[in-house]
Parts: C-alpha cells; structure tokens; sequence
C-alpha cells in the first residue's frame, strides 16, 4: 500500500457513517411517526451512500482489491475504525436524535473542511456529501429543540440522552500520526480546529433546547483505534450476516 | 443540463438523443439529461464504444443503480456495441440544473419543482437560527392551485429527492422535489 495513512483515515470518516446507518436503519418501521420512520431512513441512506464513496476511494488507496461491499461485510470488528457515539444502541427516539444531532453538528465543520482538501478524490466527495449532512443537521437541530423545549418527559429525556452520549464525544478531537501526517499534506484538517465549530453550534442549540450543557470531560476515544463497546460485535453481526453466508451472491 | 460544451461528433449527439429515453425511475417525467445526470457522452475509439459519464443525485439514490443498467441497454438497443459508464462527484449535482422545460413537466406532474440553491442556503442559515421557515425564502408554491401559503409536513419524503408539503389555500397535499 503506498498511503497507509490516507487509507486510515478514509475508513474512519467511511466507518463512521456505515455504523450510524445502519443504526438509523433499525428505525425502518418503528419510527414514532410515520413522517420520523421515513425521515430516518432517509438520512440512514444518505450516510451508507457516503460510507459507500469514503470506502470505495478507501479500497482504491489500498489498491488491493476491496471494494466498498468487502470493506463493509469483511472486516471484523476490531478493524472498524468509526467512533463509539455511532454504534450506540438507538435507545429511545430521543437518544437516537440527540446522537444524531451530536454528530451531525461534527460532520458539517469536517466536509466543509475537507472540501478543501489537497487529496481531490476525497474533496469532491465531501463537497457531495455536505449538501445532504445540511438537511441532516437542519433536521436533528430542529427535533432537540421540539424535545427539550417540549413536554415535562420530552425534556427530561432529552436531558438524559444528552448526558449520557456527552462522554462518548471524547472521541471527536482525537488524533495521532495518521491525522498529523494527513495535516502536514493539506488533505486533512487538525480536529481541534473544527471543535470550536462544534462546541458552538452544540451549545446554541442546546441553551435554546433549555438544555443544560455537560461540562464533565468527553473522555471515550477507543473506536479510532479499533476498541469498540461491547455493542459493535453484535451489530456488526446482525449487518454482515447476509454477505458472509452467501459470498459473492448477487441479486 | 450538461458540464461540458465541446463539439460532439454525430455517433455522441445521437447518443445524448437515445439518453432522453432513460427516465428517472422514481420520476418518470422527466430524463436523465433533464435531471442533469448525464454529464457527458463520448465515443472512441470505436464509434460503437461509448462512455457515459454520470453523477448521482443523492449519494444513497437507490434508483442510480437501475439507471445504470437502463443505459446500458437503452444504448445497446440502439446499436452501440460496448457501453461504459463513469461516475463523477464533482462538481456535486444540484438541482439548479433541471431547466424550466423540465421544471414545467414536474408541475403537470403534480410536484413543485425545487427553488435556487442559493436560495436554499439563507433558509437552512435562517433555520438554524431559529428562525420560522415561512419568513425564509425557498417557498414551494402548490402545484395543484399556485398558492404560495403552504406548510412543511416532512423534508423527508417517499424518495431521497422529495419533501412532502400541504396547501393552506385548496387543501391538497402535494410533494415537493427538493432544493438542493
């Protein structure tokens, strides 16, 4: 392989969104309104259509014959690369938007970002993939303020939610050699830039959600390297099932 | 609409007319060249070998997979031996490329044809600050009576390219291709 480091770093922004996804897909048929279920797996299919660009551009840096489907179906789960706030379990509705919101509000920063990119593969992809995360984050935002300025219960779930996923956004800003050397060739941008982004968009909409802002530490950062909870194993089996029992099958 | 003026030999303009064939599964009115997916057709070195080059609409459009095979064989049938297909994300599509032939076609349809993408922008700027959409510009107008006073039932509708809208002024319901 003749860029480890680009095809690092293009499994995670790919992982991430495959992982969320697929999560959003688990909605199909459950959602609480039937405008919701419909919405969700709009946005499920937004981000697996992402995760299909990352991964395919991904397969072609290695140049060893993956495409998007075997990165997806055949690699185990410590070789996933997404963040743990994406593998979550859906919770209720409310844990599910508030997640949504929290990555969404980091999305939109990181494409705009990449859209500068000096890798153009991975610059027109984000460019694509920036038009969509935009209704996304329009739409999420707009859900936390209906819950957390809503009812007594939607407040209070809301609440919960948020300070449950607060820790798992540890995993945002991190970086280690793979981002430094993508920075030092412009392909990539440092995390900690774009936190400020996302610090201030979250807090906006989370004050005008009267929602009060964890201030404890945004800790969890295993994913990135491949240490997952005890939730991506079985998702991941539930995801890969199809593809494992009938290689090659096509339909 | 198309990215690239370029004097065409007769076996791409030909071509290009054979790709007005191919409909957009999901909105049959209209074509891929009207859609603005075809982005551009060229022979060579034989005649017979064609490459399309295409862009997708939204990144996860299922139905981009059955408008790949359909010009395959809307090309084949009409005698071109070998065709191949090439997909580019840039510049993204956007919806500002539908002309107003196309966007007439989707109102006889029964759906609102989308607003400016810049348009579009101050919106979602303006409702990310909070601000009610009915004061923001990008406002469908209702397909079935032409009334501007219209609500927002769900941005998400039966495809990826639709949001679903009701009209204050005649009642109906209506569907609404996306700005974007």
């Amino acid at each position: 392989m003749t860029d480890p480091a680009l095809f690092g770093y293009l499994l995670r922004l790919g992982d991430d969104r495959l992982v969320l996804g697929h999560r959003l897909s688990e909605w199909c048929g459950h959602g609480p309104i039937l405008e919701e279920d419909i919405a969700m797996t709009n946005l499920a299919l937004d981000l697996i259509g992402h995760a299909t660009m990352f991964l395919s551009l991904a397969g072609e840096v290695e140049g060893a014959g993956q495409d998007a489907d075997a990165l997806a179906y055949w690699r185990d789960e410590h070789a996933f690369r997404n963040l743990e706030l994406c593998e979550l379990p859906n919770g209720d509705f409310a844990f599910t938007m508030m997640r949504q919101f929290l990555f969404d509000a980091w999305s939109v920063p990181l494409l705009e970002a990449l859209t500068r990119s000096a890798e153009p593969r991975l610059a027109a992809i984000a460019a694509k993939a920036l038009k969509e995360t935009r209704y996304h984050l329009r739409h999420s935002s707009e859900w936390i303020c209906r819950l957390g300025d809503g009812t007594e219960e939607s407040h209070r779930r809301a609440q919960e939610a948020l300070d449950e996923l607060w820790p798992w956004t540890g995993g945002l800003e991190y970086q280690d050699e793979t981002d430094r050397a993508l920075q030092a060739r412009g392909i990539a941008p440092n995390p900690a830039e774009l936190l400020s982004s996302w610090r201030g968009l979250t807090r906006e909409v989370l004050t005008r959600a009267t929602l009060l802002v964890p201030d404890g530490p945004m800790r969890m950062t295993g994913g990135r390297f491949g240490r997952h909870t005890e939730h991506l194993g079985h998702m991941l089996a539930e995801m890969q099932i199809v593809a494992r029992s009938h290689p090659g099958a096509e339909w | 609409m198309v990215a690239q003026e370029r004097v065409r030999t007769e076996a791409e303009r030909r071509a290009f007319r054979v790709l007005e064939l191919v409909k957009d599964p999901e909105v049959p009115v209209l074509s891929i060249v009207e859609l603005g997916v075809v982005r551009d057709v060229k022979t060579g070195p034989a005649e017979s070998v064609v490459t399309v080059t295409i862009t997708p609409t939204y990144s996860g459009c299922p139905a981009m997979h059955v408008i790949e095979e359909e010009i395959v064989a809307t090309l084949r049938r009409a005698g071109f031996a070998e065709v191949r297909i090439e997909t580019v994300y840039a510049p993204a599509w956007t919806t500002d490329w539908i002309g107003e032939r196309a966007r007439e076609k989707l109102r006889g349809f029964g759906i609102a044809p989308p607003g400016s993408s810049a348009d579009h922008l101050v919106q979602i700027a303006g409702r990310n600050a909070g601000l009610p959409s009915s004061q923001l510009p990008d406002l469908p107008t209702c397909p079935h009576c032409g009334s501007g006073d219209t609500v927002l039932i769900s941005e998400f509708g039966a495809t990826a390219c639709k949001s679903l809208h009701s009209c204050r002024s005649c009642g109906q319901p209506f569907e609404r291709f996306k700005t974007f």
